[in-house]
């Protein structure tokens, strides 16, 4: 002790000595919450973890952390119907943050820049076939490059990128875009078999060796209903009319076409319509626009082109040029109920989009897979059966969309890795979802939506140059800087700030921060001021 | 298409740091060898607006005088939980002398640093509301009319917190505190009475006058860097929500200062020379009731019969605000909504 003055008995010292985090009932712990956008993709990519990168610039590692995932980003960036957007909680403070917009905007960077896909893994020795080239088989054989397979791939078409391809048309996903990144995943090394048709799978797998085999061989029938015509060439079906149109060989017909159905293929097929020339082109749906299966974008960008539509009317027959239509009402449930009065309509052709089915006439052989309702039963890893048969994309129960055949074929590939290793599938564990109540929305700045702009109407009633065009950098940027960053801490160093007790430690360096629970009294304040709800209160332990 | 400038980067302005700003445009406390002019360890209560305010108004001013720089401190809150003896938790130079005198004894440490040639090393005097709007209101006034070399800083969570929640003349109408029991027919403190500070401050003229929360700290620095590039009397005035003192939740100190200047109750602006040169705009405007209905302190109006009357002389005193400062502008959210009280 050093000489103190009179009456003083103490030395002055810190009041770092008096530990205060003794007062605290209640502890911060940081945590990761998962943010809407995620939780909602069906091909589960990381999309704040992606657009935390984008934010600062950092495109290429954007785009790394996006592949990690898919390896089509320029391709979903066009025809992905973004669940995520609809997720987004910035829905709730002004518009969904353009998620889609940024993917493509990164994957187009990627073709410009010749960004390649990670290497391969090393060899496992381990053989996959996997049947069909649309999204569920390059994105099943990407992931299974990565984990060291080797992959043949067969398709019965002349291309790759099944109904990618021969289903999507050209204005809405252009092939150069296409051809990339396919090139990219077989770039990886994958031997590739075109014009190929898988009749037994057994056999196909016991000749070539394969360990396990992966089927996605999509929806590729168009469901045809019998509609009595004079002359049947009137008559064709949607899937067989964007296929052909895809292979550069467009049936004739004529200035008035009528399309039946009221999915997304009937607006594709009606668009295409209207840019090989017909004057008008009529969407004849038995429902109304609310139960309206298609994508609401692009029911909207049909309409913007001169497609109209005939609501709550079935087609009964053709009569010479004429084709009758049965009118519908809906009843209490919402289902079309017919009403006996007729319509007639003027109409070339007619075009049946009413649904695809799934050939599996390759699967008579294969015992223990079982075929419900045309398609395939799967377990959680996607295994169809015990035998080291894997399914995925249109051929099984799920939405029929691209993005969740991406998703099935990540799935597959680990499905299919544990298998042909002999492990147990690993069990992913998700975080708590990361609502919108946990956010503290004061902090963000308002910013509206950057809309991506779209060909002049009169312009792509014509051809089949791409409609909707991409985000200058800027924009890509500014819309990226909308994210909220939901559940997962960007470093705001709000909590840092905020502490009366200076009980919170920055790391520095995106290492983020700690607690000094010397000092914590457990106030709450960083909780309660946290922008995106990285933190949480737990009671202490006593 | 729409195209517009990249501004912001998601929480822009409003949040402490920013990892994508330059490092001159963040804030003092984002910087980790900021100066934490208050360490750990006081025996503030758990949410304390008052310890918070202490440490941002300072850590500002002690970047803005390169850490040349001695604190004076009234008695108060401030002064008795961060240097019980033998501790203290100050890490900068800091005195502390009387109640009413920390105005004075300002003036005279700026004396001594101009007799021994160190006019660099500026004074900041710091106090609660009690110790500047009451008990040192005269030492004030003095320093302000002699203009002596000072900022004046108060930290106003109205009232006389440690002593036990007494009322000082910036407890506000209604409020209940140990002195102004919420009983009878003008339950709490009264209205008419007590003083606005900011504008007395004004009324010398002196060089620089500003408000500010604890809920804007972008606002607080710049007010502080302001503050210290005049020489002269300057006055700072810093709302620091007290949960012991008001009855709110610990958590909601930042919130409750952030709906005091929402709600208009708090004009938060800043004035040259006598004259108001700039005011902080109501963002999100929200009536009063948002505001009073976290608070203890206001419990008597609400319950089972709720005094909408009193409610409603509260917000005209937010309306008469508005009105006075200009504090709404059209990019306000609600702004043309009907207020009801």
């Amino acid at each position: 002790m050093t000489e103190t003055p009179f009456a003083i008995t103490l030395d002055v010292g810190s009041s770092r000595a008096n530990h205060t985090g003794s007062w605290r009932v209640e502890r911060p712990v940081y945590v990761d919450r998962l943010p809407p956008c995620n939780n909602a993709c069906p091909a589960g990519e990381n999309i704040q973890g992606w657009l935390y990168e984008a934010e600062s610039g950092n495109y290429e590692a954007a785009w790394r952390k996006l592949v990690e995932e898919n390896p089509l980003p320029a391709i979903m960036g066009r025809i992905c119907f973004h669940p995520c957007e609809t997720a987004c909680n910035r829905v709730q403070v002004d518009e969904a943050v353009g998620i889609n917009a940024v993917e493509r905007f990164l994957g187009d960077l990627a073709i410009e820049n010749g960004w390649k896909l990670p290497s391969a893994g090393a060899d496992t020795g381990k053989r996959i076939l996997v049947v069909g080239a649309g999204p569920a088989g390059l994105s099943t054989t990407y992931h299974l490059r990565l984990l060291g397979h080797q992959v043949r791939l067969v398709d019965s078409a002349q291309k790759l990128g099944g109904m990618m391809r021969y289903g999507i048309p050209a204005y809405r996903l252009p092939r150069p875009v296409l051809d990339a990144e396919i090139a990219r995943i077989i770039a990886m090394g994958v031997e590739v078999q075109l014009e190929h048709n898988v009749v037994n799978i057994d056999r196909e797998r016991t000749d070539g060796g394969f360990d396990a085999v992966f089927l996605a061989v999509g929806a590729q029938l168009g469901h045809r209903v019998n509609i009595p015509a004079g002359d049947s060439t009137r008559v064709l079906d949607a899937v067989n009319f964007l296929h052909q149109v895809a292979d550069g060989d467009a049936p004739m017909l004529g200035r008035r076409v009528v399309v039946y159905g009221g999915g997304d293929t009937a607006l594709d097929a009606a668009r295409t319509a209207r840019r090989l020339g017909a004057t008008e082109a009529v969407i004849v749906y038995r429902r109304n626009q609310e139960h309206m299966p298609a994508n609401g974008e692009e029911f909207g960008q049909a309409l913007g082109e001169g497609v109209t539509m005939r609501w709550l009317s079935t087609v009964n027959r053709f009569e010479g040029d004429r084709l009758i239509l049965e009118k519908m009402r809906l009843n209490a449930e919402g289902f079309p109920e017919p009403t006996g009065e007729f319509e007639e309509l003027d109409a070339d052709a007619l075009v049946l989009a009413l649904g695809q089915n799934t050939d599996l006439s390759l699967l008579d052989q294969a015992g223990d897979v079982v075929v419900n309702n045309g398609v395939v039963e799967v377990q959680p890893s996607m295994m169809a059966g015990a035998s080291g048969i894997f399914a995925g994309g249109d051929a099984v129960p799920a939405d029929r969309t691209a993005t969740v055949a991406i998703g099935h074929g990540k799935k597959a590939a680990h499905g299919i890795d544990a298998f042909v290793l002999g492990r147990t599938p690993p069990i992913v564990e998700r975080h708590e979802l990361a609502t919108f109540e946990r956010l503290n929305t004061w902090y963000y700045s308002d910013a509206e939506r950057t809309v991506r702009p779209e060909l002049e109407r009169v312009r792509r009633q014509s051809n089949f140059d791409e409609v909707v065009g991409g985000l200058t950098e800027e924009n890509a940027l500014f819309e990226a800087r909308r994210c909220l960053s939901c559940g997962n801490c960007f470093e705001c160093d709000n909590c840092f700030g905020v502490c009366p007790d200076n009980a919170v430690i920055k790391l520095g360096g995106s290492k983020r921060y700690e607690f000094d629970y010397d000092f914590c009294k457990g106030c709450g304040i960083c909780v309660k001021e946290c922008p995106c709800g990285a933190i949480e209160m737990v009671p202490e332990r006593i | 298409m729409t195209t517009r400038p990249v501004r912001f980067y998601q929480v822009g302005s409003f949040a402490v740091g920013n990892r994508l700003l330059e490092d001159g445009d963040r804030t003092v406390q984002s910087d980790l060898n900021r100066a934490n002019s208050i360490d750990s360890g006081h025996r503030a209560c758990q949410g304390c607006g008052e310890a918070l305010g202490a440490r941002y108004a300072l850590d500002a001013a002690m970047r803005a005088t390169n850490g040349q720089m001695v604190a004076v401190n009234a008695t108060g809150c401030l002064e008795v939980f961060s240097t019980p003896y033998p501790e203290t938790s100050w890490r900068i130079a800091w005195l502390h002398s009387l109640f009413g005198n920390a105005p004075a004894v300002a003036t005279g440490v700026s004396a001594a640093m101009r007799v021994k040639g160190k006019p660099e090393v500026r004074v900041v005097a710091q106090a609660g509301d009690g110790g500047t709007v009451d008990i040192g209101f005269g030492c004030l006034s003095g320093m302000f009319e002699r203009n002596d070399d000072v900022l004046f800083i108060c930290y106003d969570n109205e009232g006389y917190m440690n002593t036990g929640v007494q009322r000082s003349a910036a407890t506000p109408p209604a409020a209940r505190t140990a002195t102004t029991d919420a009983v009878g027919p003008e339950p709490g403190n009264a209205f008419g009475q007590g003083k606005d500070l900011p504008r007395l401050a004004m009324a010398h003229d002196i060089a620089y006058v500003a408000t500010a929360t604890v809920a804007d700290l972008h606002d607080l620095e710049a007010k502080v860097e302001r503050a210290m590039q005049f020489r002269g009397a300057r006055y700072l005035h810093i709302l620091v929500p007290c949960p012991l003192g008001w009855g709110s939740a610990s958590d909601d100190t930042i919130h409750i200062a952030r709906l005091a200047k929402e709600t208009g109750l708090f004009p938060v602006f800043e004035a040259e020379y006598g004259k108001v040169t700039s005011v902080s705009h109501i963002r999100r405007r929200t009536p009063v009731e948002e505001y009073l209905s976290i608070q203890r302190r206001y419990a008597h109006l609400f319950g089972k019969k709720p005094r909408t009357e009193v409610i409603a002389r509260i917000q005209a005193i937010a309306d008469r605000n508005i009105e006075r400062y200009g504090l709404i502008t059209d990019e306000t959210v609600g702004a043309t909504r009907e207020v009801t009280a």
